[in-house]
């Protein structure tokens, strides 16, 4: 048993450490200090940024423009870029269609999407959820009829976040309306330009438009856009699930809330104390701290499983689920600490400290978190039959 | 990081799984829970010393096999799976730490060697009333006599004091009750203090010990200043309890799952109800979960620095409080009536898991030690 990292993992850590506050353009730290909302021009702005050094993709293999990095050095630079509040970068492309793209796209394709996916030059959305198709996601309805050499396209998804700035879509679509709900389902690119295609931007409860609902009317898809084998989509839509699950656990993240927390109950005065020295508020700080130290632990254990070469283990299927409630619990603490500064809300900077003014608005979105990327009740009845083999 | 067992590791693993097949099911700790007996058997504890289990974690002068903690987490982890009722945790990881870290080579012979071998069985007695966890709270005297030192004082929930052959004693040498100077560490015949047997209610016994002027000689203390080594070997204990206890989660789980997947109502198994599916997952991630902090403990522990030794100790024994109790009450929840009799084994899981957590430091205890750290 060994829990350090290595001396040339710790480097690499002061490598990525310090690349981070040099390259962070510094019109975007005061943003990134108080965790704000980043516009998409800023969050592509920082993409380019991590595309120039090489490490837009940390999990992507070097053939593909990918760093080549090892699954430890994956994660530092993932945790790195987290703890740092720069913007986050869009998942939709760099972790979702490229890494499907690669494991089932065709030549032409991977030779076509990834180098642009990579640059930033084209962002993706994702089109899976429908009205009536959410964590019951085979039972998606958008038609896909065969007309030749291309495909028809008719019907909605929903939640497609950042659909109004995405040049392309991936989705699944029902390709055979007579094979049973999983089969008849197929992996199509859509270019969002394409005539017929409609977004509509929704207003999130954090205040901002994150997601969207897009039509598609009559939309024509070349059949060279069909990734995986045609009604195969639904395997595509699984392996997603699959990939990279040691770096969905968000330990950067929430330490870095957890920070928050502790400045806050620092700077917060009662009875002319700092908050901090409360032991209920003390207690309350440290219990979040455990969880995260377990979550962190469990999330070592699944990297040094990966490194080894073994079959993602249980741990690794815990990640997500716990890492989810973790990254809104730290909210809610910060959210508390802050008594009736928790009212604000989208006010002109001074109204609360820095520190607190995007609690409120993150604290909404973050109910994402246990609801995106399969619900994590949908996680546990996965969990429930695979790993505890529970009957059906 | 590294994280897998090495080949040594996973054959202690295999050798202790098939030892408490064979030797322990938890049957047998039924009937020595209801026997007129001391709860365990020296035999089955003579028997531990031949594969060399009481050996492991000390160094190879004082005869032991110079293992790691993390070898230690392993037995205690397997003991648990089947509440193997004899003092591993009270005789080695306590009194056996005790007398490693404090004793002279006189002491070693006489004391531990015993002990390693099997053949006899140490306690620790530090605990007194109002002292709650804090360590430096000792009434407990130690006044010069002319033979060495008086001991004076009463010692609360001794595990193993009532079979103990020796018992090491906090006693106050100088300073003021919860001064932090002026604790000494005593080795203690047991046949001279007076013991008053007490149960436990995980099923055990323990010992509450009456020091009525016992006089031991200036060659039975152990050691100068007492409270960092008491220190050290509580955390050690904090840190057996969070490993056996995942053997108690995982036992609990496996247990659980199987009865859900078997017992039937409205016509269907009770295991395919996803109320009760998911109350199963949210025991696994616990379980999964204190496998990772048992870990940080079994490692921490052994660390230099007390201050990363407390943190990583503490962290674990908080996940074992939250953690560890969700999965011994749910446990019991999912049995239904069954699980409130006596009968089904998974009661006297839930037992011992409360023991645990109210051993070497309770959750509040433990929270404020990160605050402190963190």
């Amino acid at each position: 048993m060994d829990l350090s990292f290595t001396p040339e993992e710790r480097a690499f850590r002061e490598e990525v450490r310090s690349f981070i506050a040099s390259a962070l353009p510094a019109h975007l730290k005061p943003k990134a200090e108080i965790d704000g909302h980043f516009e998409i021009d800023e969050i592509m702005e920082w993409h380019r940024i991590l595309f120039q050094k090489g490490w837009v993709a940390p999990h992507w293999p070097k053939e593909f423009g990918g760093p080549g990095l090892d699954v430890t050095r994956r994660f530092i630079l993932t945790e790195e870029l987290e703890l740092s509040g720069a913007p986050a970068l869009l998942p939709f492309g760099l972790a979702m269609v490229g890494p499907l793209i690669m494991q089932f796209g065709n030549d032409a394709q991977k030779k076509r999407y990834l180098p642009k996916i990579l640059s930033g030059e084209e962002k993706w959305c994702q089109g899976y959820s429908e009205p009536n198709a959410g964590s019951d996601l085979a039972s998606l309805k958008l038609r896909a009829d065969d007309a030749g050499d291309h495909f028809v396209l008719n019907g909605q998804k929903t939640w497609t976040t950042y659909a109004q700035y995405a040049d392309w879509i991936f989705l699944l679509a029902r390709t055979d309306a007579s094979a049973k709900k999983q089969s008849g389902i197929s992996f199509l690119l859509c270019d969002m330009k394409t005539e017929g295609v409609r977004v509509r931007p929704t207003l999130t409860i954090g205040g901002t438009h994150a997601f969207c609902d897009t039509f598609f009317e009559n939309v024509k898809v070349p059949k060279e856009n069909l990734v995986g084998p045609l009604h195969g989509g639904w395997t595509l839509a699984k392996a997603l699930l699959g990939h990279e699950r040691t770096l969905v656990a968000a330990v950067g993240s929430s330490a870095r809330t957890l920070l928050r927390a502790k400045r806050i109950a620092r700077d917060t005065l009662r009875d002319g104390r700092p908050l901090s020295d409360d032991p209920l508020v003390r207690a309350k700080i440290a219990r979040m701290e455990c969880r995260l130290e377990a979550l962190k632990m469990a999330n070592y254990r699944a990297i040094a499983g990966a490194k080894h070469g073994h079959a993602p283990g249980a741990e690794s299927s815990i990640l997500k689920l716990r890492g989810s409630e973790i990254v809104q619990g730290m909210y809610e603490l910060c959210l508390e600490l802050m008594g009736h500064n928790a009212l604000t809300w989208m006010n002109p900077d001074g109204t609360v400290p820095g520190s607190e003014q995007w609690v409120g608005p993150n604290y909404n979105y973050l109910r994402a978190a246990t609801i995106y990327a399969g619900s994590n009740e949908i996680q546990k009845n996965i969990i429930a039959k695979l790993i505890l083999g529970l009957p059906s | 990081m590294q994280f897998d067992l090495s080949d040594d590791q996973r054959l202690l693993v295999d050798t202790v799984t098939s030892f408490v097949k064979k030797e322990s099911p938890v049957e047998r700790f039924r009937r020595l829970r209801d026997e007129d007996s001391i709860g365990w058997s020296r035999e089955v504890m003579k028997k531990m010393g031949d594969l060399g289990w009481l050996a492991i974690p000390f160094r190879e002068e004082l005869g032991g096999l110079g293992g790691s903690f993390v070898d230690v987490a392993l037995i205690l982890e397997q003991l648990g799976a089947a509440l193997v009722p004899e003092p591993y945790l009270a005789s080695i990881v306590l009194g056996g730490m005790a007398l490693a870290h404090a004793g002279n080579a006189e002491q070693h012979g006489r004391y531990l060697a015993p002990a390693i071998e099997g053949s006899k069985t140490l306690a620790l007695a530090y605990a007194e009333e109002d002292g709650r966890y804090d360590l430096a709270r000792v009434s407990t005297r130690a006044e010069k006599s002319a033979k060495g030192y008086r001991l004076s004082g009463k010692k609360r929930w001794v595990l193993n004091g009532h079979a103990a052959d020796a018992i090491v004693v906090a006693a106050r040498v100088g300073g003021e009750v919860a001064d932090r100077e002026g604790i000494g560490l005593f080795v203690v015949d047991r046949d001279a203090v007076k013991i008053d047997v007490v149960r436990t209610m995980d099923g055990h016994r323990a010992a509450m010990v009456t020091l009525d002027g016992v006089e031991v000689g200036a060659d039975q203390r152990l050691g100068d200043e007492g409270l960092p080594v008491l220190e050290r070997v509580v955390d050690g204990g904090a840190a057996a309890a969070c490993a056996e206890g995942l053997g108690l989660m995982n036992a609990s789980l496996r247990i659980t799952r199987d009865y859900i997947s078997q017992r039937e109502q409205f016509g269907l198994k009770i295991g395919s109800f996803q109320a009760l599916q998911h109350r199963a997952v949210d025991m696994f991630v616990e379980t999964e979960l204190a496998r990772g902090t048992t870990i940080l403990a079994a490692v921490r522990v052994e660390d230099p620095d007390p201050r990363e030794r407390q943190r990583g100790v503490s962290i674990a024994k908080v996940h074992l409080a939250s953690g560890g109790r969700f999965v011994a009450q749910q446990s019991v929840q999912l049995h239904g009536g069954i699980g409130i009799t006596d009968e089904a084994d998974i009661g006297l899981y839930f037992k011992r898991m409360h023991v645990l957590n109210a051993l070497f430091g309770d959750e509040d205890h433990h929270l404020a030690r990160v605050a402190a750290t963190g």
